[in-house]
């Protein structure tokens, strides 16, 4: 799935896959840190990801 | 390959009268050059109607899923790979079929071959590995090798896998093949130059939906795209929209895709869409060593578990 969705032009870094069992609160807060982190470097992005307004040509 | 006509028809009027099948699945000569229809040949005289030649790239495995009674199918390289994935994912019994196989020696690019021609193509005939086009006003031999479908360029797996009966002697296989070389030029650019490729490679897509129902892959009852509670995706033009469905339909196919090129062909827009699907299944040959439907004992990575499955994406 990463490298697919990678392949398709996804920056490297952008999609974060991680396993976080409910009683692992310590783990989760670390992983969310660092995601947040990694993706700030890769500065806004620039692609189209969310549907904003309906396009009309 | 035209000579595999006769023997199908053979074939097809023994099994049917001697009540071995209700019917027979098989090729009919379309309308239109270079269309032929999947055709159900249930008596001797409509199995009359089934031919063979190089514009049989429909995958007629397409039409088996959750069919009752015993049924006969007519099956090329990629055809049987699929009814095999088909009898994997319990879609079809085994016992209820009896496949007809033909070893091919592929298919023929529709668009390619019209789009050489600035008229209209009126005949396309094929004899040995020439194949002549005719016309208003024009006729062309060239060979078949150079008109051949892309995903029949790189098959690597002509003769069929499963099959009761032979139309004709098995083919060589092609060897020497790179069967991901179109994978390489978009591996190389970078994530910008990826988005911008695959933003302009669907941007001619009408959301026909043809690609989805071409494909033997594609049987849910209701697609996710046609479900409206919850609607998973937006009906619209709109090119996230577009792109929802084309990853998620490849995502569907992954360690089940066979390229057999029944979506490329469905397309009435051209557009590429086995550039999905074929990087899915360069994924699933170098993390799991599979290629689909070759067998009907294992069971497709995306339905097992191994302690020793890749898991470096995952922390």
């Amino acid at each position: 799935m990463k490298n697919f969705l990678e392949h398709t032009g996804i920056e490297p870094g952008r999609l974060h896959f991680s396993w976080i069992s409910s009683a692992e609160s310590t783990k989760f807060v670390d992983v969310v840190k660092k995601i947040t982190d990694e993706v700030k470097t890769l500065n806004p992005a620039n692609k189209k990801y969310v549907k904003t307004e309906p396009k009309v040509d | 390959m035209t000579d595999y006509t006769d023997k199908i028809k053979e074939i097809a009027k023994r099994v049917l009268t001697e009540g071995k099948v209700e019917m027979v699945i098989g090729f009919r000569k379309g309308t239109l050059p270079m269309m032929n229809q999947p055709h159900y040949a249930t008596s001797a005289e409509s199995a009359n109607e089934l031919i063979w030649d190089s514009n049989c790239s429909l995958n007629l495995a397409n039409y088996l899923t959750d069919k009752k009674g015993k049924i006969g199918i007519v099956a090329k390289g990629c055809d049987s790979r699929n009814i095999v994935t088909h009898v994997i994912e319990n879609k079809i019994k085994r016992d209820q079929l009896y496949i007809i196989g033909v070893p091919c020696t592929g298919m023929l690019d529709h668009y390619k071959i019209n789009s050489m021609f600035d008229s209209e193509i009126l005949k396309v005939e094929e004899s040995g590995d020439k194949i002549t086009i005719t016309g208003n006003g024009f006729s062309e031999t060239k060979s078949k090798q150079e008109l051949l479908a892309e995903n029949c360029a790189v098959c690597t797996h002509r003769n069929p896998v499963e099959y009761d009966e032979l139309a004709g002697d098995l083919v060589e296989e092609q060897k020497d093949v790179d069967q991901y070389a179109s994978l390489t030029k978009v591996e190389s650019m970078s994530a910008d130059e990826k988005w911008n490729y695959f933003e302009d490679l669907l941007s001619s897509c009408i959301r026909c939906y043809a690609c989805r129902n071409a494909c033997p892959l594609c049987y849910c009852p209701t697609c996710f795209v046609d479900e409206s509670r919850p609607q998973w995706v937006g009906k619209s033009q709109d090119p996230t929209d577009v792109k929802t469905f084309h990853l998620l339909r490849a995502y569907h196919c992954a360690g089940r895709c066979t390229d057999c090129g029944a979506c490329e062909r469905a397309c009435p827009m051209g557009i590429k869409v086995r550039e999905f699907t074929k990087k899915l299944n360069k994924d699933c040959l170098e993390l799991y060593g599979w290629e689909a439907g070759l067998s009907l004992d294992e069971r497709p990575p995306l339905d097992t578990f191994k302690t020793d499955d890749p898991d470096e994406f995952i922390k």
